[in-house]
C-alpha cells in the first residue's frame, strides 16, 4: 500500500512540476533557467509584447485554429447524423476510414501529405497547414458528436417533422440546441488539437510558421528560453480556462437533455 | 370515400414483411384503434401514416389526397409518440407553441390559444415546467395538447399509455375519450392493451404477422372472432375441436367431441367454412354454464375476484381445464357444465 500512494506522488510529481516550473521561470529574473531563483520580473512578458515575429505566429496558429475547429465539427457534424440518423450500408466501414488517421504516425502523414501537395501544385500554406489538421481534428469531433447524437431521442427531430418543420428549421429549433453542447466540446478539442499540433503544421507551413514552429526555433538562442517559458505559461493559463469553460458547458447541456429518452 | 384510406401497403426492413399488403379505411371522426401483439407491425403501419416510413408498395390516401409522396411535415396528421418526445430545451408552453410558428400568431392571441388546449388537458399553470419537472401523466398530456393544438385532421397515438401505471391509464382513458368527442378529431390509436383497445374506440383492427386479421366494433370482436388469434388476442377463451356436419339456414350441425352433436345458429360460424371442414368450436369463460346435468367435471381451481368468480374445470377427454366464469359454484367439486350453443362460435382451424 505504502509503496503505490509512493508511486501516485512521484507519477503526479513527474506530470504536474514540470508544467508548473513553466510559471515560475517565466517570472525569474535571470536568462539561465536554473535555482535558486534570482528575483521576480515580468520583462520576459513585455518582450513577449514587443515580439512581432511571436504575435504574427500567434495570428498564424489562431486562424489555423479557427478555421481547423470550424471545418472538423462541421464535417464531423454531418458526419455523425448521417450514421446515427439512417440505415447506410457500409457505415461501419466509412467510419474506419475516417478514423485511421490517428493511427497512421504522423510523421508519415506529413511527410506523404507535402510530397502530394507539392505535386498537385498546392503551394506549403495556412491552408496546407488546415488541411492536413482536418485529417486528424475530423475523428475527434466525429467521436465526440456521435455520443452526442445517440444520447438523444430521435423521435425528438420526427415530433419536430410532424408539428410541420422541414428538415432544415428541425436542425435550427431542436438538432442544434440539444447538440450545442457536443458542439462546442468538439469546437474546443479540435482547437486545441490544431493548436499545439507540430509535425504536420512544420511540415507544411512553408514560411508562415505557426506558433509550435515559431518555438521551436526559438530554441536555438538560449537568451530567449525565459521568453518561451513566458509564452508557454500564457498558452497554459487559457488552455486551462477553455477546459474549465467547456466542462461548464457541457454540464449545463448535461442536466437539460437527460429527460430526451 | 372514407376519409383515411389504405390499399394494399408493404412494408419490409430487408426481410419478410413487416406490414403485409394492409387495406384500411377510417371515418371522418372515428376513433379507430390498431390493436396486436408487440411485433405485428402496428407501429411500422402508423409511421407509415405519418410518414416517417416509405411504404414499399401501396398507396395512403387522406380525405381524397393521396400521400405517398408527401413529406411528414406536410401531412395533415399529428403524432402521440410513445416516448412523448418532449423537447427537453423548451417548457411546456413552448412545447405546445413549437407547431405553431407558421400561423404567425400575435403573442396575446398565442397566449390564449395556449391556454385554452391546456386547459382542455387540464395542465392549468405548468407552462412554464420543463419536461424534467412534471410526471408521467402530465408529460402524456403535453404531447397530447402539443398535438391537438395543430387542429389536425388525424391524430396518430402510438401506445400513448403504456408508459403510465394502472390508475393513472385508466383515468387517461376516460380523459381521452372525452377530449376525442369534444375535439372531433379522427383519432387512429395503436395499443398493444386490448382492455384500452376495447374500452376507448369505436371500431378495431386486430393485426398479427404484418396483417389485418378483423376490423370491427369492439363488441363484435368479442362477440364474434373471425379467426383462433383474434378470439385468443381478445379476452379469454375455450376451444373445442368440432367437425362440420351440415350447414343449413335453419341451423348448423357440428359433431363436437366431448361436446356431443349440437346445433349453432348459423351467424355463429365464421365465413368460409364449408361442410366436412375440421373447425374450433370457442366459448367464452362466462357463456359456460354450471348446470344440474351436462358434461361432467371436476373444479381444479378457483380464483375469487368478487362479483364474478373465475374457475378451472377439468373435463374427462380433455387436457386443458375449461375456464369458467361465474357468480358463484355448486357446492362440492364434482359439477356439470352446459354449453349454449348459442354462445358456440365455430372458427375455421387455422
Amino acid at each position: 500500500m505504502k509503496s503505490l500512494r509512493l508511486y501516485a506522488l512521484a507519477y503526479l510529481a513527474f506530470l504536474y512540476l514540470p508544467v508548473l516550473v513553466l510559471p515560475v521561470f517565466s517570472f525569474n529574473n535571470s536568462e539561465f533557467i536554473a535555482f535558486p531563483l534570482s528575483g521576480f520580473t515580468i520583462r520576459w512578458y513585455q518582450g513577449l509584447a514587443a515580439d512581432t515575429a511571436m504575435q504574427h505566429a500567434l495570428g498564424n496558429s489562431l486562424k489555423v485554429g479557427f478555421a481547423t475547429a470550424l471545418l472538423s465539427t462541421m464535417l464531423g457534424l454531418a458526419a455523425a447524423r448521417a450514421v446515427t440518423r439512417y440505415r447506410l450500408k457500409g457505415a461501419g466501414a466509412a467510419l474506419g476510414f475516417i478514423s485511421l488517421p490517428l493511427f497512421i504516425p504522423d510523421i508519415v502523414l506529413a511527410l506523404s501529405l507535402m510530397l502530394l501537395l507539392g505535386a498537385g501544385g498546392l503551394p506549403l500554406s495556412l491552408a496546407a497547414v488546415v488541411l492536413g489538421h482536418l485529417l486528424i481534428c475530423v475523428p475527434f469531433a466525429l467521436t465526440v458528436l456521435i455520443a452526442r447524437f445517440e444520447g438523444f431521442d430521435r423521435n425528438l427531430e420526427e415530433a419536430s417533422a410532424d408539428l410541420g418543420e422541414d428538415p432544415l428549421m428541425t436542425f435550427w429549433r431542436v438538432t442544434f440546441p440539444l447538440m450545442l453542447p457536443g458542439i462546442v466540446a468538439s469546437l474546443l478539442l479540435t482547437f486545441i488539437t490544431s493548436f499545439d499540433e507540430f509535425l504536420l503544421a512544420f511540415f507544411l507551413s512553408g514560411t508562415e510558421a505557426t506558433l509550435p514552429v515559431y518555438i521551436w526555433g526559438q530554441l536555438r538562442f538560449p537568451e530567449r528560453l525565459p521568453m518561451v517559458l513566458a509564452l508557454g505559461a500564457l498558452i497554459l493559463t487559457a488552455s486551462v480556462a477553455l477546459v474549465i469553460l467547456a466542462e461548464y458547458v457541457r454540464n449545463l447541456g448535461a442536466q437539460k437533455t437527460t429527460v430526451g429518452a | 370515400m372514407s376519409f383515411l384510406f389504405i390499399r394494399g401497403l408493404s412494408k419490409s426492413f430487408g426481410g419478410p414483411p413487416v406490414v403485409d399488403a394492409v387495406s384500411l379505411e377510417v371515418e371522418h371522426g372515428e376513433f379507430f384503434a390498431l390493436l396486436g401483439p408487440s411485433g405485428c407491425g402496428k407501429t411500422t403501419l402508423l409511421r407509415m401514416i405519418a410518414g416517417f416510413e416509405t411504404p414499399d408498395s401501396g398507396t395512403i390516401v387522406m380525405d381524397g389526397e393521396t400521400m405517398n409522396q408527401v413529406p411528414p411535415h406536410l401531412r395533415p396528421t399529428n403524432m402521440v409518440f410513445q416516448s412523448y418526445a418532449i423537447f427537453p430545451h423548451l417548457n411546456v408552453f413552448d412545447n405546445i407553441a413549437y407547431g405553431l410558428r407558421k400561423l404567425k400568431l400575435p403573442k396575446p392571441a398565442l397566449r390564449t390559444k395556449i391556454e385554452a388546449m391546456l386547459a382542455t388537458v387540464r395542465l392549468e399553470g405548468l407552462e412554464s415546467r420543463t419536461a424534467d419537472q412534471l410526471s408521467g401523466g402530465q408529460r402524456q398530456r403535453v404531447a397530447l395538447a402539443r398535438a391537438l393544438v395543430r387542429e389536425p385532421k388525424l391524430l396518430l397515438l402510438d401506445e400513448p399509455l403504456g408508459a403510465l401505471d394502472k390508475r393513472l391509464r385508466e383515468a387517461m382513458q376516460v380523459e381521452l375519450r372525452a377530449i376525442q368527442r369534444k375535439v372531433g378529431i379522427t383519432f387512429l390509436l395503436v395499443t398493444h392493451d386490448q382492455e384500452e383497445a376495447l374500452s376507448l374506440s369505436d371500431r378495431v383492427a386486430v393485426m398479427g404477422h404484418g396483417k389485418i386479421l378483423q376490423v370491427a366494433p369492439p363488441r363484435t370482436l368479442y362477440e364474434r372472432p373471425n379467426c383462433r388469434e383474434v378470439a385468443d388476442f381478445i379476452g379469454e377463451i375455450n376451444f373445442f375441436h368440432a367437425t362440420v356436419r351440415q350447414i343449413a339456414d335453419a341451423g348448423v350441425a357440428v359433431n363436437a367431441g366431448i361436446l356431443g352433436l349440437l346445433t349453432l345458429p348459423r351467424p355463429n360460424l365464421a365465413d368460409g367454412i364449408r361442410e366436412g371442414d375440421h373447425i374450433l368450436l370457442a366459448i367464452r369463460p362466462e357463456h359456460v354454464g354450471f348446470a344440474d346435468a351436462g358434461i361432467a367435471g371436476e373444479i381444479g381451481a378457483a380464483t375469487f375476484l368478487g362479483e364474478r368468480n373465475h374457475f378451472q374445470v377439468q373435463i374427462a377427454g380433455r387436457r386443458e381445464p375449461v375456464a369458467v366464469s361465474a357468480a358463484a359454484a355448486p357446492a362440492g367439486q364434482a359439477v356439470h357444465l352446459a354449453f349454449p350453443p348459442e354462445c358456440l362460435i365455430g372458427l375455421p382451424s387455422e
